[in-house]
């Protein structure tokens, strides 16, 4: 800052202030709606003070199964979510890593046309070639399976490019010094340049944590058998009864434990993540 | 970078995989939509029937895809334009303070972790009409709140939802952003007599604007594809068509009207906006990225 000026001081603090309290409001009465009886919300008005069902109502959401609609307990559908959100994340790290460093460290035929080929996939989300792509998973046999939840997924290029970028800053003194000392491609991938890139695969880490975790629309359509009902869709199965039957208190117990793995690993990891996010986008 | 491994098979071997599911789940799926989008097929896809540009011709003549790239828009620019506010507001804010930058930072970035679904999830809860406090509130104002049945109030409701899990993405950049903007120059600024609201507007928004149109784009794109959940678990695209955007009517559509001939024109329609505003980012990113 330039000048004291106390006025913009307290303005600058008072929005910020401000804009964390409207952030955080819809949680707050999520925390509080998840320690009521579902008979408060009947009445007509929701409460804005906690109530004391909150063990209550945590416990036997967690245990229990969340709504008439789902006949699995919640804490499994958090382990589904687990696994897809790890697969998907391993999954891309994998192939990325790989053929970033074949794009970048090597020269071969057809290079060009691999490029191409994985660079159209660039931000051509699978919402809008939705159909085909739940016809191709189920022509495989794919529906309702960890497979199926995951391998569409990790289908596109953002993490390739990221680590193509990361790569191509590498001085090619490395890859002569290390010719040199003997290393092939092999040794010099292992001992070289995983090491040096160690920072973006961790920030890159949190972010496809947080894209498996959310994901949505693709596990409400693959599918059907509760036994691979992810956290995020399930919220769907428990809103869609007739209206007035919402159990608002379990819903809220439910979008909270949803919320928790993603927004715990981007409190945790802040510094990585926001490196990660800011890197990937530039 | 002019060095490079002399190998002949290995560099296959290592995009293999990237290939292979590209292949799989991505150009397939693709070269199916492009298909059927000129195929006439029954509702249990027993049989189908070549029919050209139909589809298409159909498309375009009918009313409630035009009012479905409306909504389309109507969205896609509030949230856009209201995420962008917002977050730039509280940037310069956070920039300004000395004291507690980080823990702002903390207690603003977390809602990026939100799935937009949980998002409309709990926007819903404020808002339900009638038990929500938001919408009580309102109420008291004299405002008949609705989303239920008034289609502008849905339309609010899911604009609000998807802005307030974008604030927390277009902060970090902006903040970012104005932590690059050289202090000499506001230095220089200030000593001429330049107020901070004069500084901000002549020197610190114009060295913004490439962030800016940036998180245009990329805002643009998030509320295209990424806000599905928010409509499907709020709104359902309702009342009526009123929250229907391209994306959802096109899982509406296949998934629940079986049309798939519709359903996978309007894909292919999807895929060449898509085209398009990717090239405009790549097409940035790359100007803006030295290698």
């Amino acid at each position: 800052m330039i000048e004291n000026r106390p006025w913009l001081t307290f303005v600058s603090h008072f929005s910020l202030l401000l804009g964390i309290g409207v952030v955080a409001l819809p949680v707050w009465v999520a925390l509080v709606a998840s320690t009521h009886p579902s008979s408060s919300f009947g009445a007509g008005e929701i409460p804005l003070w906690f109530g004391d069902q909150a063990v209550e109502n945590w416990r036997s959401v967690f245990l229990g199964e969340a709504s008439s609609g789902v006949d699995v307990p919640v804490w499994y559908m958090m382990l589904n979510s687990f696994i897809m959100a790890l697969g998907i994340t391993v999954g891309k790290l994998f192939i990325s890593l790989l053929s970033a460093y074949a794009i970048v460290f090597f020269r071969f035929p057809f290079r060009g046309a691999c490029f191409w080929v994985i660079f159209i996939t660039l931000m051509l989300p699978v919402e809008v070639r939705i159909v085909p792509t739940y016809e191709v998973v189920a022509n495989l046999d794919m529906l309702n399976s960890y497979s199926g939840l995951i391998l569409p997924l990790i289908a596109s290029a953002t993490a390739t490019f990221l680590f193509r970028q990361c790569f191509m800053t590498m001085p090619g003194e490395l890859i002569e010094a290390a010719r040199m000392d003997g290393a092939g491609p092999i040794r010099f991938f292992f001992d070289i340049l995983l090491p040096m890139s160690r920072t973006n695969i961790a920030a890159l880490f949190v972010i496809m944590f947080i894209y498996g975790w959310n994901q949505y629309l693709w596990p409400v359509i693959i599918t059907t058998d509760d036994a691979y009902y992810t956290l995020v869709m399930s919220i769907k199965r428990m809103l869609a009864v007739d209206q007035g039957d919402i159990e608002w208190n379990h819903v809220m117990v439910t979008t909270l434990l949803a919320m928790i793995p993603p927004v715990a690993v981007v409190i945790g990891m802040q510094k990585l993540f926001v490196k990660g996010l800011v890197d990937a986008e530039k | 970078m002019s060095v490079y491994f002399p190998h002949k098979k290995l560099p296959y071997l290592l995009v293999l995989p990237q290939l292979v599911i590209t292949l799989i789940f991505f150009l397939w799926p693709a070269e199916q939509a492009f298909e059927q989008a000129f195929y006439q097929e029954d509702a249990f896809g027993l049989s189908r029937e070549f029919v050209g540009f139909d589809n298409f011709v159909y498309l375009f003549n009918d009313p409630q895809y035009y009012k479905s790239i409306w909504v389309t828009l109507v969205f896609s620019f509030s949230v856009a334009f209201s995420g962008l506010a917002i977050a730039l507001w509280l940037a310069v804010m956070a920039d300004r303070v000395i004291r507690g930058k980080l823990t702002y930072q903390t207690l603003l970035v977390w809602p990026y972790a939100v799935a937009p679904a949980l998002a409309g999830v709990l926007w819903w809860l404020l808002f339900d009409p009638s038990m929500g406090p938001v919408a009580l509130w309102l109420q008291y104002f004299g405002v008949d709140w609705n989303h239920f049945l008034n289609g502008d109030q849905a339309m609010t409701l899911v604009v609000i939802s998807a802005t307030w899990k974008q604030i927390s993405y277009n902060f970090l950049f902006f903040l970012a952003g104005l932590q690059a903007v050289p202090r000499s120059l506001i230095e220089a600024a200030s000593i001429d007599g330049a107020s901070p609201f004069k500084r901000f507007w002549t020197i610190v928004f114009p060295l913004l604007s490439p962030t800016t149109f940036f998180l245009l784009v990329v805002n643009l794109v998030y509320a295209f594809f990424d806000t599905f959940g928010v409509i499907d678990a709020t709104t359902q695209g309702g009342p009526g068509v009123s929250t229907a955007t391209m994306v959802y009517k096109v899982f509406n559509d296949g998934f629940i009207g079986l049309d798939l001939g519709s359903s996978a024109a309007q894909s292919v329609v999807l895929m060449f906006l898509v085209g398009i505003m990717t090239v405009i980012q790549f097409r940035y990113i790359e100007r803006k990225v030295e290698y």
